[in-house]
């Protein structure tokens, strides 16, 4: 048992870069290919990387690497819990202390563009977190527990018959967490936001290096966590899960390529909305069978 | 027994020697000493009844009643008529409705029932012992410091300091009397010591502003002081005891009229802890200096409405009235406060609604009433009192030093006042961040509230940790901020006052550091005493120890990461990026038509959302709904 869980932290800390960051090539060659390009190598993310690395090492101020550093050191921490199958509560916390030392980071330099970045990070944040905590209960109310290890667990079956609303709710914020369009307010791929870089603005070189694993790592994060409600222990629910992982990524890339970027008001406005409608009256039924019937 | 009278009546003396010697030099010494002893005797009661863990004493003293009662109707004299002086005519009526129905109780019916145990020690008065003694006491010796410049700015005012500081000890020794009263009638002459001491600390400047604030406190407290009366002659009256211990035995034998008492004991519970309807109070309060703001929002008074609240906890839950009312009123003004601090910039303001919705959150997992519930409770109590006290002096010793308690106004702290803005890093993490305190017991309350907390309790937590998160972000965004060319300042500070700030930093960290050995040595052996009927062996915290164990290694983390990796770079320092050529000192660009530009950045504030008179419409409206149809259900019963 303890053997399983240390390989899959070490897997995970090795393949998390190397698979997110192979997903975010696929993602710029099938949104080429949705706006009629060819697009670049799959390859390319690590290219970007690499180049990054090997820039001019310059800084606003000397406290900025050190939080930057502490982000992607606890991103990956997050991810390790993860994998660990630890508490998913703990897990969602952590990845919270994560994102905070990102918004520390861009605050830090007292950059207008950097500073108007971080609050609407910190506006997003707001507007995802009531769901992921309500996904947290909901998992914990059909499974019995919080611990990864057992929401897998053979004896619960798929967490998604119970909790489809939840599901639902998730895959809405994933937008807002995987920076895409119409919810990528705070920092955007793509170059031609009115913020510059957003949250990013005063990050360069290896910095800005250490930012896109680190959201190689989240990715991977992320999309175990969609993974929890598909498994159930056996191998075939495993190889559905990674499916629906795929499937719910690719969804992604087609809203990204589908909506122009939307006001912060849609994006709190929205994400409430299905936080209180999916999300509260999936945890009403719940209740209601657990406890009334 | 001698320390516990020791801490009842030592804070009196101090109080009374402070109010005879005037002079700066001998309150110094006075406020310094009996701070050190309060201190130590509170840590010398948890050593003393560390192992026995809970004892009671007889201590019958008819002197002791009959003086009680003396002051008692004295006082009722004073309120009476300081509310005709300055016309709050409520106050007046309220008092002179409280105190002789008080006066005719005990001497009718209270005088025939026979006391056992007028006081009693178990680990949560112990614990809340510690915070009086320790957390209240350092707070006395910031005032010293911060009420010498407080005077010095407010020239045209009477020197009343030594009134000032014979109510704040007169409060310690209240409140170390309140906590360790297991006679009700006891319990109730502290409460209301507490009322009037908080009363004349809010009014202390005697501005307009600060009368009406106040007024409207000894108002809404005296209404819970109202309430309270009645428990007690329904108590005494129909359960035909005064003890505190007999009637929570009694609750859990199921003896119907405990309903009724407990119902009414948590009202006046939460008007004590600044909850909806009755949150105004406390954000009235901030006018007085901050020292008091401190005192009223860490570990005395509002501290007393939710311990009072924790105490009965084992009475409530959703069987009964009184925990529906109480759980309710706790998580709407949760979610409320939460919402409305995300609109003020105004630190003193942020900071009192972030303790209302922290309040709230305790009122609610004593409303819940089970062990797990409590056990998060009893935590929020000890985290939230540690860091609260910091912020608020930190507060404090930036407005002396800055001109201002606007968050706004706080720009580049970390420049000029490098140690202070470290602190207030330190205390503004602790109130929301892993793996520190307050995130560690609100993750309790969370999982308290998803396993016997109902689904509208689940939402307004995670809809109001959202908040949460938001505000307190935003204002650490401004501490963090490095900006070049700013003057440092921090010698400027007090010496006093930066010994207090430094300890209350200290002891935030230390006691994350520990918070495992305080659940299993105090509040873990007072659950199975307060939870007789839930077999020690299941009791399953909310908590694992795993995470328990994690969440330490993880702040050691960020205790070392910081000492090894801050600050060190080699790299190129470059300006930053501004809206047109950055002039070079970072702080002004050259924008069109050659103008010369500063830079200002301001927060977001939400108004349109999360404003403040909108949270509060709400709040009030569906608090007094629930209370008025508890109380409306309940009076049913008995006609």
């Amino acid at each position: 048992m303890n053997m399983t869980i240390i390989i899959s932290v070490i897997a995970y800390i090795i393949l998390a870069p190397i698979v997110g960051g192979l997903l975010a090539g696929i993602d710029r060659k099938i949104s080429a290919r949705m706006q009629g390009r060819v697009g670049p190598s799959i390859l390319q993310p690590f290219y970007d990387m690499f180049k990054l690395m090997e820039k001019e090492a310059i800084t606003v101020n000397k406290a900025q690497d050190f939080y930057v550093g502490c982000f992607l050191f606890f991103i990956i921490v997050t991810g390790g819990f993860f994998f660990a199958g630890l508490d998913l509560l703990l897990v969602i916390f952590t990845l919270t202390l994560a994102s905070v030392f990102l918004i520390v980071a861009a605050f830090s330099s007292n950059s207008p563009y950097a500073q108007i970045g971080a609050e609407r990070e910190l506006l997003q944040m707001m507007a995802y977190e009531p769901m992921v905590l309500i996904t947290a209960a909901g998992l914990y109310l059909v499974t019995g527990s919080f611990n990864i290890s057992d929401i897998i667990n053979p004896e619960n079956g798929m967490a998604i018959k119970f909790l489809p609303g939840i599901f639902l709710g998730f895959v809405f914020i994933l937008t807002i967490k995987f920076r895409k369009s119409p919810f990528d307010l705070s920092m955007s791929h793509h170059g031609h936001q009115e913020l510059v870089k957003g949250l990013t603005t005063e990050f360069a070189g290896k910095t800005m290096a250490l930012i896109e694993i680190a959201h190689w790592y989240e990715n991977i994060f992320l999309l175990g966590i969609v993974f929890l409600f598909i498994a159930n222990g056996t191998v075939w629910g495993a190889v559905a899960a990674v499916v629906v992982c795929l499937v719910t990524y690719f969804i992604e890339i087609l809203i990204d390529n589908s909506y122009a970027r939307m006001k912060w008001q849609i994006a709190i406005n929205s994400s409430w909305i299905v936080a209180i409608t999916l999300g509260f009256i999936n945890m009403l039924v719940i209740y209601f069978s657990k406890f009334v019937l | 027994m001698s320390t516990i009278t020791f801490l009842i009546l030592f804070p009196l003396l101090s109080a009374i020697a402070l109010l005879v010697l005037r002079t700066d030099a001998a309150r110094g010494v006075i406020v310094k000493v009996s701070a050190t002893l309060i201190a130590v005797a509170s840590i010398y009661l948890a050593y003393q009844y560390f192992g026995i863990g809970e004892e009671y004493f007889d201590f019958a003293n008819e002197t002791v009643n009959l003086g009680m009662t003396v002051i008692e109707v004295l006082l009722a004299i004073m309120i009476i008529y300081l509310g005709i002086k300055y016309k709050k005519y409520l106050a007046s009526v309220l008092a002179a409705i409280q105190t002789p129905t008080m006066i005719w109780f005990e001497v009718k019916v209270g005088h025939h029932i026979h006391v056992t145990n007028n006081l009693y020690v178990d680990r949560l008065s112990i614990i809340m012992v510690l915070i009086i003694g320790i957390i209240g006491s350092i707070i006395t010796v910031y005032a010293l410091g911060y009420m010498k410049d407080f005077q010095h700015h407010h020239k045209d005012q009477p020197d009343r300091r030594p009134f000032f500081f014979f109510i704040m000890y007169l409060f310690l020794g209240a409140m170390c009397g309140l906590v360790l009263s297991n006679n009700i009638v006891w319990l109730y002459f502290f409460w209301e010591i507490t009322t009037l001491c908080s009363f004349f600390l809010i009014g202390y400047t005697k501005t307009e502003e600060a009368i009406n604030n106040s007024f409207r406190a000894l108002i809404m407290n005296l209404l819970g002081g109202v309430g309270f009366v009645i428990a007690i002659v329904i108590m005494g009256s129909s359960l035909g005891t005064l003890e505190l211990n007999q009637l929570i035995m009694m609750g859990m034998f199921g003896v119907p009229a405990v309903t009724y008492v407990a119902a009414l004991l948590a009202f006046a519970g939460i008007t004590k802890a600044a909850q909806m309807p009755f949150n105004s109070w406390l954000l009235g309060a901030m006018v007085a200096p901050t020292p008091t703001s401190a005192l009223l929002h860490s570990s005395t008074m509002v501290k007393a409405g939710v311990f009072l609240i924790i105490k009965l906890a084992p009475l409530l839950g959703w069987q009964s009235l009184a925990g529906i009312m109480v759980m309710m009123v706790g998580g709407i003004t949760f979610i409320m406060a939460s919402f409305a601090a995300v609109s003020q910039s105004n630190a003193k303001k942020v900071l009192a609604y972030s303790t209302v919705a922290n309040l709230g959150l305790i009122v609610a997992c004593g409303g819940i009433g089970t062990y797990a519930a409590v056990w998060a409770g009893i935590l929020l109590i000890i985290f939230h009192a540690i860091t609260k006290s910091l912020l608020f002096l930190c507060v404090g010793t930036a407005e002396h030093n800055i001109g201002s308690r606007d968050i706004e106004d706080m720009d580049g702290l970390f420049t000029r006042m490098p140690k202070l803005a470290t602190y207030m890093i330190v205390g503004i993490s602790a109130m929301f961040l892993a793996p520190l305190g307050m995130l560690v017991s609100k993750w309790a309350a969370m999982k308290a509230f998803i396993d016997n907390g109902g689904v509208l309790l689940v939402m307004f937590i995670a809809f109001g940790s959202a908040a949460t998160l938001f505000y307190w972000t935003k204002w650490l965004g401004k501490m963090v901020a490095i900006m070049a060319n700013r003057e440092n300042i921090q010698s400027g500070v007090n010496k006093d006052e930066n010994f207090v700030l430094s300890t209350l930093t200290i002891l935030t960290v230390i006691v994350c550091l520990i918070f495992p050995l305080i659940s299993k040595t105090m509040i873990v052996p007072y659950l199975i005493k307060a939870f007789p009927y839930v077999d020690p062996k299941h009791m399953i915290l909310a908590l694992s120890s795993t995470n328990m164990t994690i969440m330490v290694i993880m702040l050691f983390v960020l205790i070392v990461l910081p000492i090894l990796f801050f600050g060190r770079t080699n790299k190129k320092i470059v300006p930053i990026y501004l809206a047109g050529a950055n002039l070079g000192d970072d702080l002004t660009f050259r924008g069109a038509m050659e103008k010369e530009v500063p830079v200002s950045l301001k927060n977001w504030y939400m108004e349109g959302y999360f404003g403040e008179k909108k949270m509060n419409v709400i709040g009030v409206i569906a608090t007094v709904v629930i209370i008025t149809g508890v109380f409306a259900i309940l009076l049913g019963g008995v006609l």
